[in-house]
């Protein structure tokens, strides 16, 4: 009963041309595209924005303000760049949790298995969205830390205590403040692949960054000196130091090198689970 | 065309699919019924690779389905969980889709053009009503133009107008010579378009029949008799090609035989018939009778008559 049709005699209106087929690069057209077509993005991207530029802003307003009232010692370790750049504590918060929704509102949603079911072999949805979640959030906190320092040095300048984006080691600050965000959010994009619940992937996140610094600190002395700069959140933070300490276990790049390790754990880690789990 | 080959799927201590074998011939529709809980949605995943088999092994027009180039021109899914995100439209959604592929835009024009979803494409999936929905999941299956569709349970949950749509959709995906796995729990949705019939009940295959094989051997006769001295006649009919049944006191149901056998009989022995029906067993009975040992969790009603509430 059933006609058989050859395909090119298919009502479907044209034939679809020949070179359909899946390619890593057109995995990474897709979630741009699918980055793109959600409203949270654009909310959390501009909660980044006001996280580094009005917390940096605020923060360089208040110790203008301030500078005739602080002490010696405290004016002695006044950093302008480091001032101007707190808002990055806030907007790791925000990146973090990008980085996560990113991978788990897939999952709480059930677009994973259409993910999947277009992309098989799995890993390349792993790299795409890992490698386009890393070029917007690098480009648009690039943008925000540089904003912010000059910002904050404008409003430091009232006093004269600002610095210059050609001083040593400043440069390198601000773009590792930049640097250090994006990680934050990759570190958040593996763990989502390897956590799959929204919940349960930003505490783990903030477990790590937030919560496992202040454990160190309790530790006994001796051990302490020696594990604290490895710890996550402690050595990808050094690359935002301008006067890196000569004597630390961790300077600027080796801590960020250490910081981009653990957050190669945590994708590598996803990559297995998502190869082997059913979806 | 598709090739499952002693799949088994194991979830824990679980057997939610043991030891299943089947083709779904190209051109025409494979209905895989089973009661809920029988491993058809499990099946399914297998086939897209969503979940692993534990042993055996699914192939999709010779291949596995990851191993295709371009796995939306060969099988268009639609499952039974929702697989979008609600937070996208529905013309971004089938886009994200078709730009792994490299299929072209005016495609996804198309696809919502023929689910009839123009109105609400911009609109974000989930505002949409379950028919919405479906008929979305419809045109992600379409996307790639494949010659095979794999449908879980289409039209559970659907309101009428919606089960109508879907089985025109089937009916014109048939007619342009497409292969179609539609999985249903219930016989009556198969009766309406299957050519041929895979049946499973409890992860296990029960049966793997064209449908007029299966309509032939199962649509089997059976006369209801009433009658006051049902153990007399029981014992008369009974025989080698005969079976009786006393689903109530005074009521026999006969496999067997003809009304006007079971007529003949009673009337020379003398037994006074309250009733004599010739009644035919549907083939969801058939199907039930069939997948009875193998539901996983049988409901026991207490069925109260009016008569003994009176
Ligand atoms: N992800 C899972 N984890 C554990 N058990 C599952 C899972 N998916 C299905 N099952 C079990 O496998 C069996 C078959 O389920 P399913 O394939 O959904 O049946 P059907 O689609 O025929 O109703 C059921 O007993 C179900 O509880
Ligand atoms: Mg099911």
């Amino acid at each position: 009963m059933t006609a058989t049709l050859t395909k090119a005699q298919r009502p479907s209106a044209a034939p679809l041309p020949d070179d359909i087929r899946v390619t890593q690069l057109r995995v990474m057209h897709s979630e741009w595209h699918k980055f793109w077509s959600l409203r949270s993005s654009y909310f959390t991207l501009a909660a980044t924005l006001i996280a580094m530029i009005g917390f940096g802003g605020l923060f360089a307003a208040v110790t203008a303000t301030r500078w005739t009232h602080m002490r010696p010692v405290e004016q002695a370790h006044f950093d302008p760049t480091a001032v101007s750049l707190r808002g990055f504590y806030l907007a790791q918060l925000v990146v973090g949790v990008l980085g996560v929704l990113i991978v788990t509102g897939e999952y709480s949603t059930g677009m994973i298995r259409s993910s999947l079911g277009a992309a098989p072999r799995r890993l390349p949805v792993l790299i795409a969205k890992a490698v386009v979640f890393a070029v917007i959030t690098l480009v648009v906190t690039t943008v925000t830390a540089f904003v912010a320092f000059f910002l904050g040095q404008y409003l430091l300048s009232s006093h004269h205590i600002e610095t210059t984006i050609g001083a040593d080691g400043v440069a390198r600050a601000v773009v590792g403040a930049a640097l250090y965000l994006t990680v934050v959010g990759l570190m958040g994009v593996g763990l989502g692949f390897v956590v799959r619940s929204t919940a349960g992937a930003i505490a783990s996140l903030f477990g790590i960054l937030l919560v496992l610094p202040v454990l160190g600190e309790a530790l006994p002395t001796d051990w302490a000196t020696n594990i604290d700069p490895y710890l996550p959140s402690n050595a990808g933070q050094q690359i935002m130091v301008v006067h890196p300490d000569p004597s630390a276990l961790l300077g600027p790049w080796s801590g960020f090198a250490v910081f981009c390790g653990y957050a190669a754990i945590a994708l590598v880690l996803g990559a297995v689970l998502l190869r082997r789990r059913d979806a | 065309m598709i090739d499952a080959v002693g799949v088994t799927k194991r979830y824990g201590d679980r057997v939610a699919v043991d030891d299943v074998t089947f083709t779904v011939r190209p051109g025409a529709v494979t209905g895989f019924l089973g009661p809920n809980g029988a491993g058809k949605s499990t099946t399914m995943r297998m086939i897209l690779g969503l979940d692993a088999q534990t042993a055996g092994e699914v192939r999709v027009n010779g291949k596995r389905y990851a191993d295709h180039p371009a796995p939306l021109r060969e099988v268009g899914a639609l499952l039974e969980a929702k697989a979008v995100h609600t937070g996208r439209s529905a013309y971004n959604h089938l886009l994200a889709l078709a730009l792994t592929h490299g299929i072209p835009r005016r495609r996804v024009d198309e696809v919502v053009e023929l689910v009839g979803l123009r109105e609400v494409a911009r609109k974000r999936v989930g505002g949409f009503s379950l028919g919405m929905g479906q008929r979305l999941g419809v045109a992600a299956a379409l996307l790639g133009d494949p010659h095979t569709l794999v449908l879980d349970e289409p039209v559970n949950g659907l309101d009428p107008e919606g089960v109508r749509w879907i089985r025109q959709l089937l009916r014109s995906l048939v007619a342009d010579g497409r292969t179609v796995f539609l999985s249903s729990h219930l016989m009556s949705e198969m009766e309406l378009t299957a050519d041929h019939l895979v049946i499973i009940g409890r992860g296990r295959l029960i049966a793997d029949t064209s449908m007029a094989e299966f309509t032939a051997r199962f649509s089997r006769k059976v006369v209801r008799v009433r009658t006051p001295e049902g153990g007399a006649l029981r014992d008369l009919l009974v025989g080698p090609d005969v079976t009786v049944t006393a689903p109530e006191t005074g009521l026999l149901e006969v496999h067997g035989l003809t009304s006007g056998e079971i007529g003949q009989l009673a009337c020379r022995n003398a037994i006074p018939l309250e009733e004599l029906t010739p009644v035919t067993a549907s083939l969801e009975e058939a199907f039930m009778d069939l997948t009875q040992d193998a539901v996983e969790f049988s409901v026991h009603q207490d069925v109260l008559t009016e008569r003994t509430a009176s």
